[in-house]
């Protein structure tokens, strides 16, 4: 535990500052989400249209990985910089998906049955 | 300082979660397991796309005609809106208000328990038809992948209902808001997963 950390108290407009920027912070996050749905809705809309399998294929694919991204970044908050060994965070996950991609890719092109 | 310290909103730190070196330490572990998480995923998505459809000579089985768009889309909203819900968790713990904290964690366990009844009522209703872990290639890339996933759900509610139970009288501090906060990133990463499988496994399932 850190003996050394202390804990100042705001003054009241600090406090109401903080509150209003946690609050405009909470309405980037809703309107995020918002895009999540939308995003969703298309991918499932796009689907039971019923278009060219080829085509609708690589768009879901694109879509899944906005989203992935966005909560990635914005609920799971990497775009935070000030995070404590938020570098570390970043490479560990990034290659992570590095080695998940080689996987995919040595299973769907090199294994055959 | 007291682990145990009582806050006022006043003093409430801006990052609680981060403002001792047990939560700085957590964050960065929980990141690292979220990363050897995604490899282990990724190994059992890649064997489902590699077995899907694979089976005996005659299966009637095919991806196609097998999944339901209607039942994966609530599923999807289930797990999608749970996700929202632990973000306005982490909100009123920002704004050092336990009350809404535990309000909103117990609706994302709501959510994600309604979440699983689906998923069970889902493997059910395959087993029914003749859709074993047992039947084929296929069916059991299937179920080990959604079924893994699966599992991660039902740690992830017994994980935020164990914190909602143990520390509903004591109140929020510094000792529980790392908790809460990796329990919600946790449960980010289940959602995140999810995006792929309703992707790769229904959606490309139903496109054939």
């Amino acid at each position: 535990m850190a003996h050394d950390t202390s804990f100042e108290t705001r003054s009241h407009v600090q406090h109401e500052y903080d509150r209003e920027q946690n609050a405009k912070y909470m309405k980037n996050q809703v309107t995020q989400f918002a895009i999540m749905i939308f995003l969703t809705l298309v991918a499932f809309a796009m689907t039971a249209a019923g278009y060219a399998p080829n085509f609708i294929r690589p768009l879901v694919l694109l879509l899944a990985g906005v989203q992935v991204v966005q909560q990635l970044y914005s609920f799971m908050h990497m775009e935070d910089k000030t995070a404590p060994h938020i570098g570390i965070v970043q490479f560990f996950i990034w290659s992570g998906a590095l080695i998940a991609f080689t996987f995919f890719v040595a299973f769907t092109t090199i294994i055959w049955w | 300082m007291d682990i145990n310290q009582k806050f006022t909103p006043q003093n409430w730190p801006k990052h609680a979660e981060t403002a001792t070196q047990e939560g700085k330490n957590k964050f960065v572990g929980l990141w690292i397991f979220l990363a050897s998480d995604t490899v282990l995923f990724a190994s059992v998505f890649a064997t489902y796309l590699a077995l899907k459809d694979q089976g005996p000579v005659g299966m009637e089985f095919a991806a196609k005609d097998l999944y339901e768009l209607p039942l994966a889309f609530a599923m999807t909203m289930l797990l999608l809106f749970s996700s929202l819900t632990s973000v306005y968790a982490m909100y009123h713990m920002k704004n050092y208000n336990f009350k809404g904290v535990q309000t909103w964690m117990a609706v994302t366990v709501l959510l994600g328990f309604g979440f699983l009844c689906l998923e069970i009522y889902e493997f059910n209703h395959y087993v029914h038809i003749g859709f074993g872990y047992t039947q084929s290639a296929y069916s059991s890339a299937f179920f080990t992948l959604v079924g893994t996933h699966g599992l991660h759900v039902v740690i992830g509610l017994v994980w935020i209902s164990a914190l909602i139970i143990r520390n509903a009288k004591r109140g929020l501090n510094l000792y529980n808001a790392p908790k809460y906060f990796m329990a919600s990133l946790y449960w980010h990463f289940i959602d995140v997963v999810w995006v792929f499988i309703f992707t790769v496994v229904y959606l490309m399932g139903v496109l054939g």
